[in-house]
């Protein structure tokens, strides 16, 4: 009877977990492409965290450091950790056997990753590893649930805990209580444990720098998403107000000649 | 002997030309003493501006061209080499894109204007039927370029519509197989629609667009009274209700062609994505035979025929329920050609039709949206009902109209254009 119950709380538990999990409300976050420095900190977090697994494959080394003001040699110097030219490819240095090996996929090229998700979610994704043992590195991720990858900003981050707020969780192996708790449905995990603390002292960031670094990443995979936005932008102005003002005397032109059809 | 004064050079090179070719001739026959009627209203734009479109989508499609790689490994790349690396590159895609769209809606209300005024009517049949047929190739032109960019929507719509050849009865899967060239949607498949996108669909488009003006020039314009000017002419046979094409709709279009231009622009420069509209995010990523979209929708376009394909849920005679799905899509965009023998109402425009007619029309308008908009989101029972009604209320639009148009009161249209 009682491993009866616990196996319906386990399956309660998972359930409303994936349930949590797949409907997660995301923080809003809005990119800026206009902000330079946020854009040049978000690559070299990119360089120094991420491209070790994720490429950019589809975007080039030159016109990254051009759009974001950052001349070639200190590019090639700080930004570039392979051997490869400023016109090259953003590659990672993995190869995808290797990959495949370690992780059992190859970690996704993260070019386009902001058209498919969304910049929210990026934003998101970066500040919601929690702890979790139960992984196999240890980490699992509220809006991308059993993600197959290490926390890598932990180091910035410091080690974050999944929270429980408003009820103690005791093992449920041993709690009589929280069976009970699970059975009657008062014990909603979905609300109760939606927050993650990081360990005070374990990071080399505080709380808010380290939104803002993933606020920095998240907007400068904004960017690579769509290289041509900004300039597509100021351009557009000039289009528009070109044909704005072309219709104005275009109106005029038709006015001239209709006024002798009655 | 006394000089001869200078002969500007234009007027006889073009003296020149005219001997040996009808250049003021042609330019009078269409232009300069082609009478339209007066009367014109904002639904006689979408002609002229379907024609700036299909002249963006020529430009564009053959700048695309030069840098596309029509291959597995290589098209999803090329696009986005075409993005990035190739100057203005992201500014011609995105024309080509939004363009692709911006056909659908002037095409939908150039056809709109067709309904409402009566213009399928004799005696511009053949120019009904031209023009359907132009709808009938763009809708082609529109889902072969869709497998282009090779992203996973490309792949798995076209994969989806591809299959539904398969539930032809007997013959349905050796078809499937036959217009896909493979086992399943593959490289063969990416390359012929690439052949049939950039070549032969084009030239059929252009070709059909000249046969649909010159067809127009024959009859003439209709207009939204729905009556005939040349049967009131001037003693030198002038329409009285008509003035040239040429200065006056030419500033007319002029000016129209700005303002759409403007609107185009809009989103070409600042919402090319039309908020997954235009471009669906599921396409950002390549084309993947082992990953389904977690929603298979077709561009906007196509979605008002997708709802009803599939509101087709049992099985009848022994056919399946897919097969007369497609029978169902095939009919719904088929049967528009046969307005001009559906439509026996006394007069043409909708001003002077009884109030049936303006019921069915304004319900058929609904229903195209309401269908349009369930095509986008996933079906439920509930979605799939309202589909079902609307259908109904689609197919019923046409296939009622020759009692309608009979039984309906009608106003007595004027003489002359109000």
């Amino acid at each position: 009877m009682r491993s009866a119950l616990v196996w319906f709380g386990c399956l309660a538990l998972g359930l409303s977990a994936v349930a949590a999990e797949s409907t997660v409300e995301l923080e809003p976050m809005t990119p800026n492409l206009e902000d330079k420095p946020s854009l040049q900190r978000g690559m070299a977090l990119f360089m120094n965290y991420c491209i070790g697994c994720h490429s950019l494959k589809f975007q080039r080394y030159e016109r990254t450091a051009d759009d974001l003001a950052i001349p070639h040699k200190v590019a090639l110097e700080n930004l570039v950790f392979t051997d490869q030219q400023i016109g090259g490819l953003m590659e990672t240095a993995m190869s995808p056997e290797t990959a495949k090996n370690w992780f059992g996929a190859a970690p996704p090229d993260l070019t386009m990753v902001d058209r498919v998700r969304g910049t929210a979610w990026v934003y998101n994704m970066l500040k919601t590893f929690y702890v979790d043992e139960a992984r196999p590195f240890g980490v699992n991720n509220r809006v991308y649930p059993n993600i197959g990858m290490p926390h890598v900003l932990m180091d910035l981050q410091g080690t974050p805990i999944e929270e429980c707020r408003g009820y103690t969780p005791i093992d449920i192996l041993d709690g009589e209580e929280t069976v009970v708790a699970l059975r009657e449905g008062t014990v909603d995990r979905e609300q109760n444990c939606n927050f993650i603390e990081v360990e005070p002292g374990t990071g080399s960031m505080s709380e808010e720098e380290y939104d803002q670094a993933a606020y920095d990443i998240a907007n400068f995979l904004h960017y690579v998403g769509d290289p041509g936005r900004a300039e597509r932008h100021r351009l557009g102005y000039w289009v528009l107000g070109f044909l704005a003002l072309l219709f104005v005397f275009a109106t005029m032109l038709n006015r001239e000649y209709w006024k002798d059809v009655h | 002997m006394a000089e001869s004064p200078p002969v500007r050079a234009l007027p006889r090179l073009l003296i020149w030309l005219n001997a040996r070719l009808p250049l003021t001739e042609t330019a009078e026959y269409h232009a300069t003493k082609y009478y339209a009627p007066k009367n014109f209203n904002f639904w006689y734009y979408f002609g002229i501006l379907a024609t700036v479109v299909l002249g963006i989508q020529l430009l564009t499609g053959i700048w695309l061209t030069m840098s596309y790689v029509p291959s597995g490994e290589g098209a999803f790349a090329s696009v986005e080499y075409i993005m990035r690396d190739v100057e203005y590159g992201d500014i011609i895609r995105y024309l080509h894109s939004t363009g692709a769209s911006a056909f659908f809606v002037v095409v939908y209300l150039h056809m709109f204007r067709g309904l409402a005024y009566g213009s399928y009517r004799a005696p511009r049949e053949l120019l009904w039927l031209i023009g359907m047929a132009i709808y009938l190739v763009l809708m082609a032109e529109g889902f072969f370029g869709y497998l282009l960019p090779w992203g996973n929507m490309s792949f798995w719509g076209a994969q989806v519509i591809v299959s539904l050849v398969g539930a032809i009865p007997f013959v349905g899967p050796d078809l499937m197989e036959w217009v896909r060239g493979d086992y399943l949607m593959s490289e063969i498949t990416l390359n012929r629609f690439f052949a049939l996108h950039v070549v032969a669909l084009p030239l059929a488009l252009v070709g059909l667009v000249f046969l649909h003006i010159v067809a127009l020039h024959h009859v003439g314009s209709n207009n939204p009274d729905g009556i005939e000017i040349k049967t009131n002419k001037d003693d030198s046979g002038i329409p009285k209700d008509g003035i040239p094409f040429h200065p006056y709709y030419t500033v007319h279009d002029f000016q129209a062609t700005v303002a759409f231009l403007f609107v185009f622009c809009a989103v070409v420069f600042f919402a090319p994505e039309m908020f997954g509209y235009f471009l669906e995010k599921p396409n950002f990523e390549r084309a993947d035979p082992l990953k389904t979209p977690e929603l298979i929708a077709p561009v906007w376009y196509f979605t008002p025929f997708y709802s009803m394909l599939r509101a087709s849920t049992f099985p009848l005679f022994g056919l399946t329920a897919k097969f007369w799905g497609l029978v169902v899509m095939g009919a719904a965009i088929l049967i528009p050609m046969m307005l001009p023998w559906l439509d026996r109402s006394p007069v043409k425009s909708m001003r002077y039709k009884g109030w049936i007619s303006k019921v069915m029309l304004a319900l058929f308008v609904v229903s195209f949206f309401v269908l349009g908009y369930l095509g986008t989101i996933h079906a439920t029972p509930l979605t799939t009902a309202i589909a079902q009604v609307g259908t109904i209320i689609y197919f019923a639009y046409f296939l009622l109209m020759p009692w309608y148009t009979r039984v309906e009161k009608t106003k007595p249209p004027p003489e002359r254009v109000t």
